[in-house]
C-alpha cells in the first residue's frame, strides 16, 4: 500500500465560483434590475423587477452545522416544492426562491413539517451569528452551537414573527477575540483570571517573543522558571483577555469557574439613520453553564423584551438606548451598573459624558 | 460490528426544542453504521460531551495542507485522543462558495456525496468569513476530499496570514438597493489575488467584503480590512405618487416621525401636499428613507462605491471599524473595475511591505497615521475621510501654503474634468 507513489493532483486554482450557473433563473434574468419588494408574511419576501417579473423567497432557519442528511432534506424540499435553487444568508438562514406565488404555501408547509422555522425577515430576531466553540475551535471558552441552539429555542417565537421595533441581530463569540462580530445583543466569553502557565511546556510549544508581543498591556515577559525558559505574567497589569492563549496554549486562560459570559448591547452594522456602532457592555460575570446557559438566556430576554416594549418603530436596540439614556436602560433591563461599565482602556475618555446632558 | 455509543446526557438535552438541532445531525452521522465516518462522529460526540462536562476545549492546531497550497485547511488534533481515538484528527476544509452564496441542489448534493465519502458528513453553511466549512477530516483524507471538491468547481478559501475568503450580499441578484455588480467586484478582486490566499505570506489576515448599499448586509465596515459599499452621487429618485400613497396609508404623523425626522442630516421635508422634498447635497445615502418607503424612493443613477479600510475584531487593540479612504469610485465600466483592482493591489502591497507581523491594516493606520497610509497607496486626501478636523493644535503646519496649493490644484483639476464631461 505505502509503496504506491502517485503524483498528487495539482489544484485548478479557480477561486470564487461563478454563481450564475447556480442562481435561480428569475434572479439571473433580472440581475441588477429589481425595483421594489414587500413582505407577504414573516419569512416571505416578494421582489418585483422593472420588467414586472416577480420572485418569492421563503426564508428558513437552520442549525448552520448541518449533517449531509439535513442538507439532502433541504435539497429534496427545494426540488419538490421549489425550483431547485437556494441561497444562504450571512446568518445561516436558507432561502428558497420560487417564480409563482402559489408555490409559497406548500413550500412553507414542507419546511415546517421537517422542523425548519420560517422567519428571520424584517423586524424579527434572526438567527444568531456564531463561532465554532468546543466543537472545533482551538481556543474556545465555551460552546457556540449549543448556546445558539438553547437561545433560539427560547426566541423561536421572535424569529417567526416580526414584532420587534426594528431588526435584532444577536451574535455569540466563544472567546474575547469576538469572531462572532458586533450585535444588537452580543453574548461573548469574558475571562476573569490571568493565564495559568505550564512552565514545563512553554519552551517547546511557544515562540516566546511572539507571545510577549501579543499582549495588549505588555504584562508578559520572558523568565527562567525552574531552570527552564518560560514566560511570566505581571498579574497586576494583566487584563485577562486571553490574547496570549492562542499563540501559547500552555498559558491556559480557561477554567471551569473563571470563564464567564458577558452580554453587550447596541452594536449595529447598517449605516441607516446613525453611523455603524459597536456594542457596549451590559452584563458580565454570568456563569458558563451548559447545556442550556439559562442565566444568559434570562438576561438576553430581559433586554430584548424591554426593547420590544419600549423601543419605537425603526429604532435599533442601540438607538433606543441612545434616546432613553443609559440610566433608564439599566433600570428597564433590571441590570446593575458597575465600575466595570466605565471604560479605562486607551481612548476611554471618548466614551465619557463631557456635557451637562443628564437623564433623570 | 456496532461500536458502543458514547453516553451524551448533556448534548441530549439539546435535541428537543423548536430550533433545528445540530446534535440531531451529529447523532444521525454517528448512527450511520455503514458509513466510514460513523466511528469518527461517535468519538466527536464523546469529546464534545466531555467539553460540556469540564467546560474546556480539547483541540490543538498543527500543519496540514493540500498539494500546491499553504492554507485553507484548519488542522485540528484532539488532546484527548486516547479516549476518543477515531476523531483524533478532525480538520476543516475552508472552501469558497459561489459569490452571493447561490446554490442549486445538484451542487449541494455533490458536496454531500464527497463529504460522505471522504469526511465526517458535517458541513457548516457558512463560517463567519463566508466559507463553506467541511468539518471533520483525517489528515490522510484531506487531499482526496479537496481533489473531489476542486473537480466540481470549488476552490480552497483562506486561513492564516493570508487573503481570506470574501463575502458579497445578495445585491444585484435580488435587491433593488444594490448600487454595483457585487458578484463582479467580489470575483474580480479575490480571483486576482488568489496567490495571496493559497500561499499565505502576508503579515496577517486580510479581508474584503462587498455590500451593495449602506445597509451593509455583509457587515463589511466592521469586519473587513477593505470594505466596498455601494452608493450613488446624484440625486435619489423620488416617485411622488408613491410618496403620496405611502403617506395616505401610513399617516402623516407616522411619516414625519419615522421618515422625515429620522433622517440623520435633516435632508427631508414633507410638503403640504404630501410629496417629499429632498435636500440632496445634505443626504449621506444612509438608506433609512429608502428602506422605509421602498416603492417611492430609490438610489440615483450615478452609482459607485465608497471604500473603507481597516475594520477588524478585538485582537489586540479593540474592535475597529473601517475608515473612508475613497468616498466615491464610479463602478460601472470595465475600466472602473480595473481601477478597483489596482486600488486593491496597492493596498495589499502596502500592507505586505509595511505592516508588522500579526498587525491588521487598521492597526498599521493607527500606528502611522492615515495621511502616511494615503501617501503610501497614492490616494489624495478628502474631507469625507474625517468625522471632523483635528481638535488639537499639536501639529507642525509650516508647510501649510504648499498643502493648500495642492488642494486648490486638485479642485481646479476636478472642475476641468467635470467641464469636459
Amino acid at each position: 500500500m505505502t509503496d504506491t507513489h502517485v503524483e498528487p493532483r495539482r489544484a485548478d486554482e479557480t477561486g470564487v465560483p461563478d454563481p450564475f450557473p447556480y442562481m435561480h433563473p428569475v434572479l439571473k434574468k433580472n440581475y441588477g434590475n429589481w425595483k421594489w419588494h414587500d413582505r407577504l408574511r414573516p419569512g416571505v419576501l416578494h421582489h418585483v423587477s422593472h420588467d414586472n417579473d416577480e420572485v418569492w423567497t421563503v426564508r428558513a432557519g437552520t442549525q448552520r452545522q448541518m449533517d449531509v442528511h439535513t442538507i439532502r432534506t433541504l435539497c429534496d424540499i427545494a426540488d419538490m416544492r421549489a425550483e431547485g435553487h437556494v441561497r444562504f444568508t450571512t446568518r445561516s438562514n436558507i432561502e428558497f426562491m420560487v417564480s409563482k406565488e402559489e408555490m409559497v404555501a406548500p413550500l412553507i408547509e414542507a419546511l415546517e413539517a421537517e422542523g425548519f422555522p420560517i422567519g428571520g425577515t424584517g423586524n424579527s430576531v434572526s438567527m444568531i451569528s456564531h463561532t465554532q466553540g468546543w466543537l472545533h475551535c482551538d481556543i474556545p471558552g465555551t460552546d457556540a452551537s449549543g448556546v445558539v441552539k438553547s437561545l433560539m429555542d427560547d426566541l423561536h417565537q421572535e424569529f417567526v414573527t416580526e414584532e420587534m421595533p426594528n431588526r435584532v441581530r444577536i451574535t455569540t463569540s466563544c472567546c474575547q477575540i469576538n469572531c462572532g462580530g458586533q450585535g444588537d445583543i452580543a453574548i461573548n466569553v469574558q475571562y476573569t483570571k490571568p493565564p495559568v502557565i505550564d512552565h514545563d511546556a512553554v519552551a517547546n510549544v511557544c515562540e516566546r517573543p511572539a507571545v510577549v508581543a501579543r499582549c495588549p498591556v505588555a504584562a508578559i515577559r520572558p523568565a527562567l522558571v525552574n531552570g527552564k525558559p518560560s514566560l511570566e505574567v505581571d498579574e497586576q497589569k494583566c487584563i485577562c483577555c486571553g490574547a496570549c492563549y492562542a499563540p501559547c496554549p500552555p498559558m491556559q486562560i480557561n477554567s471551569e469557574e473563571s470563564t464567564k459570559i458577558a452580554i453587550w448591547v447596541g452594536g449595529k452594522h447598517s449605516n441607516a439613520r446613525t453611523k455603524p456602532t459597536f456594542h457596549k457592555l451590559a452584563v458580565a460575570g454570568l456563569p458558563n453553564n451548559p447545556p442550556h446557559w439559562p442565566e444568559v438566556s434570562e438576561v438576553v430576554k430581559k433586554i430584548l423584551y424591554a426593547y420590544k416594549e419600549n423601543g419605537r418603530d425603526w429604532e435599533r436596540l442601540g438607538e433606543w438606548i441612545e434616546r432613553i439614556g443609559w440610566p433608564r436602560f439599566f433600570e428597564l433591563a433590571d441590570i446593575p451598573f458597575t465600575r466595570f461599565h466605565i471604560d479605562d482602556f486607551r481612548g476611554a475618555r471618548e466614551s465619557l459624558n463631557a456635557s451637562a446632558h443628564i437623564h433623570f | 460490528m456496532t461500536k458502543k455509543k458514547h453516553e451524551t446526557p448533556m448534548l441530549d438535552e439539546l435535541q428537543g426544542g423548536k430550533w433545528p438541532s445540530f446534535v440531531d445531525g451529529l447523532k444521525r452521522l454517528a448512527n450511520d453504521e455503514d458509513k466510514q465516518y460513523s466511528g469518527m462522529m461517535n468519538d466527536l460526540l464523546g469529546q464534545l460531551e466531555h467539553s460540556y462536562e469540564t467546560k474546556l476545549g480539547y483541540w490543538k492546531g498543527g500543519t496540514v495542507s493540500v498539494f500546491g497550497y499553504g492554507g485553507g485547511v484548519i488542522p485540528r488534533f484532539s488532546q484527548v485522543a486516547e479516549d476518543y481515538p477515531e476523531s483524533s484528527e478532525f480538520h476543516t476544509l475552508r472552501v469558497q462558495p459561489p459569490a452571493g452564496m447561490h446554490y442549486n441542489t445538484e451542487l449541494l448534493r455533490s458536496m454531500c456525496d464527497i463529504w460522505e465519502e471522504h469526511g465526517s458528513g458535517l458541513i457548516a453553511l457558512h463560517g463567519q468569513s463566508g466559507d463553506i466549512m467541511f468539518q471533520g477530516c483525517t489528515t490522510e483524507k484531506v487531499q482526496p476530499a479537496f481533489d473531489a471538491l476542486n473537480e466540481i468547481g470549488l476552490d480552497m478559501g483562506g486561513a492564516g496570514p493570508a487573503l481570506r475568503t470574501s463575502m458579497s450580499c445578495v445585491g444585484h441578484a435580488r435587491c433593488e438597493q444594490s448600487c454595483y455588480d457585487e458578484v463582479r467586484a467580489h470575483r474580480t478582486i479575490i480571483n486576482a489575488f488568489l496567490d495571496e490566499m493559497h500561499r499565505p505570506a502576508l503579515p496577517y489576515k486580510f479581508k474584503f467584503k462587498f455590500s451593495g448599499c449602506a445597509n451593509d448586509c455583509v457587515n463589511a465596515i466592521h469586519r473587513a480590512d477593505f470594505a466596498v459599499i455601494g452608493t450613488w452621487r446624484d440625486d435619489m429618485k423620488v416617485d411622488q405618487e408613491e410618496v403620496k400613497k405611502y403617506v395616505a396609508e401610513a399617516g402623516r404623523k407616522y411619516t414625519i416621525d419615522n421618515v422625515i425626522t429620522r433622517c440623520p442630516t435633516n435632508a427631508l421635508s414633507l410638503n403640504d401636499d404630501d410629496t417629499l422634498e429632498v435636500d440632496n447635497p445634505s443626504c449621506v445615502r444612509c438608506m433609512h428613507c429608502l428602506n422605509v418607503m421602498n416603492k417611492a424612493l430609490s438610489p440615483g443613477d450615478d452609482k459607485g462605491v465608497t471604500i473603507l479600510i481597516g475594520g477588524k475584531r478585538s485582537l489586540k487593540i479593540g474592535d475597529q471599524m473601517g475608515t473612508v479612504v475613497v468616498p466615491f469610485l464610479k463602478l460601472e465600466s470595465d475600466e472602473d473595475y480595473e481601477k478597483l483592482e489596482e486600488m486593491a493591489e496597492n493596498v495589499i502591497d502596502f500592507f505586505a511591505e509595511n505592516a508588522l507581523e500579526h498587525e491588521r491594516i487598521g492597526e498599521t493606520i493607527d500606528r502611522i497615521g492615515l495621511t502616511n497610509f494615503l501617501d503610501g497607496v497614492g490616494i489624495g486626501i478628502d474631507p469625507n475621510m474625517v468625522s471632523h478636523p483635528r481638535t488639537n493644535s499639536y501639529v507642525d503646519t509650516s508647510k501649510w501654503d504648499q498643502e493648500a496649493a495642492k488642494w486648490l490644484e486638485r479642485k481646479a483639476d476636478n472642475s476641468a474634468k467635470t467641464a469636459a464631461e
